[in-house]
């Protein structure tokens, strides 16, 4: 087990204070604050290797493009990949959803059939909406139950004849931990694609896509793990990426172009138009090594450690209410809860006065929230930073809202 | 930062004065925050003397939502419908008794969009973009 309190040290951000009060940052599910090794890689890049990459035959050209290229081995060695080459860069994971969505769907014939989950992101729906429109095919949802996980008693016969199945490995608004590798064995014998939203597990469980039961595509973001916006993952099998249409035309995904047609570059590039955020790819590098280096199952470990500890005192205060598996093994690092008589919004305000960063809202999972009656709930969502005692400022935050509305 | 949550607001919010339906609104409007999905809708009872007679709010939403809701309501019955267009943000901060803040502002000014929105409907103009846009 790693010491949170020793680790914070390399966050500068989580040293300043927010209306007087220490930062006490909860909003890890939104975006994660970044280690002083990720902000140096993005300088550094700018200060000594700043360059187009793939390009240029100039030394900074291949030294930027060896650095870009070294975070892509990174990447595909962090989730397991075959190879580098079944790792495209995009810039978050809702445009490596829209990849898959667009290029994919474009096969899909009238009456073909998408299934997702209820429990989805909305970048997890509305790019299968789009493409489900165009094609006059079919989306179909896999239920979810009150407690918040999944209902996958019919599951069969909802993915009788589906082609594609995407949904979360975990719940951004919940924490819930699906099980990705039953389902992808379920899909697979049904003969249909498996795409994963890893966007809240890969930053925050071991992630291996043979454990998974080998999922064909797998989506994240870089800034939800340490790294820096503007950076996005898809993971797809080698094999499907080569026999996919292009999402996005442009630079660097062509071999050769002429007036009415073009032959596309091999994978990844293909799928990778424009000028990549270089900075971006390369100092997710730098974060992938440091998560390495804390240790991927030993994050999971701490961050169950604060879960139990925010499930046990969030429930002790009367008039919580916290959603979502009660299972510690079934559930990330996300404590999503209302407060009787409290607004969310309002709640919220009054953590945000004593310091506490939290979001309340939707969190675009509107379905999903209307499936639960819910308008809105106040999420905390924890990471490796985390020390037990800001649980605790957490707990007499939502106290003080409470006094303030009794 | 706490001071948004006033005795005024808490009181308002715990107890409104205008929350509820009119039986034959003559204008209604419904619109919600696209931030947080909160919804307000507002009815409006308009005499022949082109007054407002009695203005009434529904839905759910935070309590600065609803204490600007029932403010602006309690301040538009007995004015005429047409002083509803130069009623602005200044004027609801002023009856706020304060300034919610850049995160919160949207959550004060939602209220006036949409009696703006059924005003309108009746006097035949359009929202401004501000108006729109909560800002």
């Amino acid at each position: 087990m790693f010491d949170a309190t020793k680790i914070r040290g390399d966050f500068p951000i989580l040293s300043r204070k927010v209306n007087g009060k220490r930062l006490v940052y909860l909003d890890n599910a939104s975006t994660t604050q970044k280690p002083i090794q990720v902000i140096n890689a993005i300088s550094d890049y700018y200060s000594n290797s700043n360059a187009n990459v793939h390009r240029g035959i100039h030394a900074l050209s291949m030294e930027a493009s060896g650095k870009f290229e070294e975070s892509r081995r990174k990447t595909a060695a962090f989730i397991g990949a075959s190879g580098a080459s079944e790792i495209v860069f995009t810039k978050n994971a809702t445009e490596s959803l829209n990849l898959v969505a667009n290029s994919l769907g474009s096969a899909l014939g009238k009456g073909g059939v998408v299934v997702l989950s209820e429990m989805e992101h909305h970048s997890n729906i509305v790019p299968w909406q789009l493409v489900c429109r165009e094609k006059k095919a079919e989306l179909r949802f896999i239920p979810v139950k009150r407690d918040g996980t999944l209902d996958l008693a019919e599951l069969d016969s909802l993915l009788e004849g589906a082609k594609i199945v995407s949904f979360a490995h975990v719940s951004n608004a919940l924490g819930t931990i699906n099980d990705v590798k039953k389902i992808t064995n379920s899909a697979h014998k049904a003969g249909a694609l498996v795409c994963i939203d890893g966007a809240q597990s890969v930053p925050h469980l071991p992630v291996g896509i043979a454990q998974l039961g080998s999922p064909d595509f797998m989506a994240f973001s870089a800034h939800k793990m340490l790294g820096p916006t503007g950076v996005g993952v898809l993971y797809g099998r080698k094999e499907l990426l080569e026999s996919m249409p292009p999402f996005l035309g442009g630079g660097d995904m062509i071999r050769e172009v002429k007036l009415q047609s073009s032959m596309w570059n091999e994978v990844p590039h293909k799928f990778e138009a424009g000028t990549p955020d270089i900075a971006g790819v390369i100092a997710f590098g730098a974060a992938l090594d440091y998560l390495k280096k804390l240790g991927m199952g030993r994050i999971r470990l701490h961050e169950g450690k604060l879960l139990k500890i925010a499930l046990q005192l969030m429930g002790e205060i009367p008039g919580v209410s916290l959603y979502g598996p009660r299972s510690l093994e079934l559930r990330g690092g996300v404590v999503s809860f209302n407060v009787e008589g409290i607004h969310p919004h309002d709640a919220a305000s009054v953590l945000d006065s004593q310091g506490v960063a939290v979001r309340a809202g939707h969190h675009c999972a509107m379905p999903l929230m209307r499936k639960l009656g819910l308008g809105s709930t106040v999420r905390a969502s924890f990471y490796a930073y985390n020390a037990p005692e800001e649980v605790e400022v957490l707990a007499n935050a939502v106290k003080k809202a409470k006094a303030i509305f009794s | 930062m706490l001071d948004i949550y006033g005795e005024q607001i808490l009181e308002l919010s715990r107890h409104p004065r205008h929350r509820g339906a009119i039986r034959k609104p003559s204008a209604a409007s419904k619109d919600s925050n696209p931030l947080c999905g909160d919804e307000i809708e507002f009815q409006l009872l308009i005499g022949e003397d082109g007054k407002i007679t009695d203005a009434k709010f529904s839905g759910q939403g935070c309590a600065i939502s609803m204490a600007s809701a029932d403010l602006i309501a309690n301040e538009l019955i007995d004015k005429k419908l047409s002083s509803v267009k130069g009623f602005d943000k200044a004027a609801v901060f002023s009856l706020l008794g304060m300034h919610p803040g850049p995160s919160r502002v949207k959550c004060a000014l939602l209220p006036l969009k949409v009696v703006k929105m059924a005003a309108y409907s009746k006097l035949g103009a359009q929202l401004t973009e501000k108006e729109a846009a909560m800002e």
